[in-house]
C-alpha cells in the first residue's frame, strides 16, 4: 500500500522538480578532483588522430591522448561567447604549437554541447579552427561535467592509474594566454 | 523487498532529474537568462498550410525602420524564424547560430527575419548580447502578437511558438515547423529545406 503511493508521490515530486527554474544543476569538476569518465570518438581526420597520438577506430577516453596536459573546452555554436573567443583559442593552439618546450607536452580539444556533427563542423571551418572538435549532440558529455555554460575550460593532466586530474576549471574565456600557459604548465609539472 | 523500497525511490527520483530536456547557455548573457522549465511542446493551432501564400505583415525592427513581407516578393526567399521569449534559455542559443551561416542563406538567396512579441528596448538588450546580427529582429509587440496570430503560432500565455516558415519568392509557405517549444530546431534540417527552394 505504501508502495503505490510513494511511487506515484515521488514521480509527482520529480516532475515538480523539473519543471522548477530554481532546480540546481551540479557543479562542474573543480580543480584538484578527478575528471569523470567519458568518451569520444576517434577522430577520421588523420591529421587530427596524429595530433591527439591515437590510432583506429571506435572511442578513446582523455588519459589516452598523447600529452601532459589537455585543455577541454566545452563550446557551443550557438554560444556568440564561444564565437567571439575562437579566434584567441585558435592562437593559444598555434602557441602551443610552436613553443618547442610546449609542442606535443599540452593538448587541446573542443567539445560542442547539444551541436550535431553539422553544426560542430559549421563553426569549425567559420573559425578555421585547427585543432579536433567533437560533436555532443546529446549533451551526454556536457551533463557528465556538470552542464556548464559556454565557454567552459577543463585542464586535465594524469591522476592516479588511469584517471584524469583537473587542474583547471573556468567558465569564460582566456584573457592572457601566456598568464593562462604559464599556471597550466606549473601544474601539469611541464618544464 | 520492503528495505529496498527508499533506495529504488530516491533512484527514480534522480532518473526523473536526469530526463530534464538538456540545454546549455553561453556566458555572454551572464546570470539573465530566465529558466521557465518544461513548457508544454505546442499550445496553438496553425492557421496557414504549406502551398497557401504567406500572410503580408509589416512590423517595427530594431533599426527604427519597419520591415514588410512584401517587400521581398519576386527577389528574396524568406525564412521566418519567430522564437518565444528574449532572455530564455533556448531562444538565446538559436538566432546567435543562424548569425554564423549567412553565407548559406545569401547562396539561397534568402533573407531571415527573426520575429519576437517582445518590444524593441527589450530586443535591442537582449541581442545586443548576441553580437552584431546580419538579419532584421522584428517585434510583434503591439498589437499583441497579431502576426504570429495571424499565422496561428501564438500560444495561449501570449509568447510565439517556436517556429520556422520558409516563402518562397513568389510568397508561397514552402515549409513550416512549429517546434517543440523546449528545444532548438535542428539546423541541418534548416539548411537542407532552404536548399529545395528556387534561388
Amino acid at each position: 500500500m505504501k508502495k503505490a503511493i510513494c511511487i506515484p508521490l515521488f514521480l509527482v515530486l520529480g516532475f515538480f522538480a523539473q519543471q522548477s527554474p530554481l532546480w540546481a544543476k551540479t557543479l562542474p569538476p573543480q580543480e584538484n578532483s578527478i575528471l569523470p569518465d567519458f568518451q569520444l570518438p576517434i577522430p577520421a581526420n588523420a591529421d587530427h588522430r596524429q595530433y591527439l597520438g591515437l590510432k583506429g577506430k571506435g572511442f578513446f577516453k582523455i588519459h589516452q591522448i598523447k600529452a601532459k596536459a589537455v585543455i577541454i573546452e566545452i563550446f557551443s555554436m550557438y554560444c556568440p561567447y564561444c564565437q567571439r573567443e575562437a579566434p584567441n583559442i585558435n592562437k593559444l593552439y598555434q602557441r602551443m604549437e610552436t613553443d618547442p618546450q610546449l609542442k606535443g607536452k599540452i593538448k587541446i580539444i573542443g567539445i560542442g554541447a547539444g551541436n550535431s556533427p553539422f553544426e560542430v563542423d559549421i563553426f569549425r571551418k567559420k573559425y578555421q579552427v585547427p585543432f579536433p572538435l567533437f560533436s555532443d549532440n546529446n549533451f551526454t558529455v556536457h551533463k557528465c561535467l556538470g552542464e556548464t555554460r559556454t565557454p567552459y575550460f577543463f585542464v586535465v593532466a594524469a591522476g592516479p592509474g588511469s584517471t584524469q586530474e583537473v587542474i583547471y576549471s573556468k567558465l569564460g574565456g582566456i584573457k592572457d594566454l601566456d598568464s593562462f600557459l604559464q599556471t597550466i604548465r606549473a601544474r601539469s609539472g611541464i618544464k | 523487498m520492503k528495505r529496498y523500497t527508499l533506495p529504488m525511490m530516491v533512484c527514480m527520483l534522480l532518473f526523473s532529474f536526469s530526463t530534464t530536456s538538456a540545454q546549455t547557455h553561453s556566458e555572454a548573457y551572464k546570470n539573465n537568462i530566465y529558466n521557465p522549465g518544461i513548457l508544454k511542446p505546442v499550445d496553438s493551432k496553425l492557421k496557414v498550410r504549406i502551398g497557401q501564400k504567406a500572410p503580408d505583415f509589416s512590423l517595427p525592427s530594431l533599426t527604427g525602420k519597419k520591415v514588410s513581407l512584401h517587400q521581398f516578393l519576386g527577389k528574396k526567399n524568406v525564412v521566418l524564424s519567430f522564437v518565444p521569449a528574449a532572455w530564455t534559455p533556448v531562444c538565446s542559443d538559436q538566432w546567435p547560430g543562424y548569425n554564423i551561416v549567412k553565407d548559406i542563406f545569401e547562396r539561397q538567396n534568402t533573407i531571415l527575419l527573426g520575429i519576437t512579441v517582445d518590444n524593441i528596448p527589450t530586443l535591442f538588450a537582449w541581442t545586443n548580447q548576441m553580437g552584431h546580427l546580419w538579419f532584421p529582429v522584428l517585434s510583434d509587440f503591439w498589437p499583441h502578437g497579431k502576426v504570429a496570430s495571424r499565422y496561428g503560432i501564438l500560444r495561449s500565455d501570449g509568447v510565439a511558438e517556436r517556429a520556422l516558415f520558409l516563402i518562397d519568392k513568389k510568397g508561397i509557405i514552402r515549409y513550416i515547423d512549429v517546434h517543440d517549444i523546449n528545444k532548438r530546431p535542428s539546423l541541418e534540417v534548416l539548411v537542407h529545406e532552404l536548399q529545395q527552394l528556387p534561388k
